[in-house]
């Protein structure tokens, strides 16, 4: 017998359910007075820097369904590349910016929006920039563990081209269902498959 | 930054797929058309993972931790019994986890949540919303009072029951510690019974979900109290992390 590590184990996730949104966006749920306003429903104000666009997106299942119940987050750097993050040590970002966003769907085509700012370029665990990206956390019920995936912008190829991770992706042809389509100037569109044909890449960080 | 994050701010242990629930689970109908069929792409943390949002402490109203009062009329409470849940949010390594986000939602005494698809008959009290939230103190420690949710019925298969849950989101320091998972009572028999339950493969796993009676912390003529401790993943220390070349 060797000593113990005595290192405890993550606590098991569980779906976040069919009710999600009472927990996490009780004001769109219709319950209001308890919190002043949603969280996370807000990334940019009137001084955020940087280039502001937008992202929309549905999230469907493996029949073709847009999801109705899912909760979206997001999680970026800002304009300069900088997280506003306990964590972030490299500066400080810009104060206007939360980098961080939470969207229920829309209740009627389950349809996303984030109004955002374009993210910097952020260093890869070598130093080598990553193209910019956002990260999307995606929960609902039926989704036993969160999935994480990247949003990659179509307009960005050489950064995209030169992405360190985006480049390690043995099957170069599922690359694309990261890559958001340029709809119009500042309009992003970002459509998650969770299951069959188009199948998002989806990361075990 | 303090001397500990400095020393603890590498990469995230590796999350253990195992432990957690896979995707697909068949007797939890709902994840089978939600659930990837290929496998995840295992990526080293960079940035983008090891970083997360802040949540200040100010922002929280003075009963977002009461769910007895938070949504009822001035004066009035929640029907139900009557619990303090409590506990520490950990990393994997034992260390509590100052500031972290939790927010709590559940359904009401009778088992009935406040949502338009919500499609019970139990009913809805007036005075419970069912949502909370808090930030953790600096030895990760948290707490908030509320009723104990009742058991109900679900569409699965044709008489499947939820054991009374509450469900908890948490964001750590990092997003690569974002977690959503679900509390249980000792002693509910509907435990054993429930195909989400089910969805992890270890009881030795699920018995970490499950809060244990402490009547050490009961409120004496008012509340009983349940203990909860959440773990969410552990960082290295930077001091030899591997960083390769140029950087």
């Amino acid at each position: 017998m060797a000593q113990k590590l005595d290192l405890l184990k993550e606590s098991p996730s569980q779906t976040a359910g069919p009710y999600v949104h009472i927990g996490c966006t009780p004001n769109f749920s219709g319950i209001s007075g308890v919190y002043p306003e949603d969280l996370g429903s807000a990334l940019v104000n009137d001084k955020t820097k940087g280039e502001r666009i937008t992202v929309r997106g549905q999230v469907f299942d493996g029949t073709g369904t847009p999801l109705k119940d899912a909760l979206i987050e997001i999680w970026q750097a800002d304009a300069t590349g900088l997280y506003p993050s306990r964590n972030e040590t490299r500066g400080k970002a810009d104060p206007n910016f939360t980098g961080w966003g939470r969207s229920p769907g829309d209740m009627e085509t389950g349809e996303f929006v984030f109004e955002t700012v374009k993210p910097g370029r952020v260093p890869f665990a070598d130093g080598r920039a990553q193209a910019p990206h956002i990260t999307f956390w995606v929960v609902a019920r039926g989704i036993n563990v969160g999935l994480h995936t990247r949003m990659y912008f179509e307009d960005e190829a050489d950064a995209n081209a030169e992405d360190p991770l985006l480049a390690r992706i043995e099957h170069q042809v599922r690359v694309p269902t990261l890559i958001a389509q340029k709809t119009g100037t500042g309009e992003y569109r970002f459509d998650i498959r969770l299951q069959g044909e188009g199948e998002t890449i989806f990361f075990d960080i | 930054m303090s001397g500990e994050d400095t020393a603890r701010a590498g990469s995230f242990f590796q999350r253990d797929r195992l432990w957690h629930p896979p995707a697909y689970t068949r007797d939890y109908k709902t994840s089978v058309a939600r659930s990837p069929r290929l496998a995840l792409i295992s990526a080293a943390n960079t940035l983008s993972e090891m970083t997360g949002p802040v949540f200040g402490h100010d922002m929280l109203g003075p009963a977002d931790d009461d769910l007895l009062t938070n949504f009822a009329k001035p004066g009035e409470m929640a029907i139900g019994q009557r619990i303090i849940v409590y506990g520490r949010v950990l990393d994997e390594t034992g260390r509590g986890v100052p500031d972290c986000l939790i927010e709590v939602w559940q359904a009401n005494a009778g088992g009935r949540y406040r949502h338009g698809k919500e499609t019970y008959d139990a009913p809805l009290d007036p005075n419970f919303g069912g949502c909370g939230r808090m930030i953790t103190g600096p030895d990760g420690s948290y707490r908030f009072r509320t009723v104990k949710p009742g058991p109900y019925p679900w569409p699965n298969r044709v008489n499947d029951w939820r054991p009374a849950h509450i469900h908890f989101s948490l964001f750590g320091h990092a997003f690569a510690q974002r977690l959503i998972t679900q509390m249980y009572f000792e002693g509910d028999p509907l435990i054993a019974l429930c195909p989400i339950v089910n969805t992890i493969p270890s009881s030795e796993a699920v018995d970490t979900l499950v809060a244990a009676l402490d009547m050490a912390n009961t409120q004496p003529m008012d509340a009983r109290a349940y203990k909860f401790d959440i773990v969410l993943r552990g960082r290295r220390a930077t001091r030899f992390e591997n960083r390769g070349e140029g950087s």
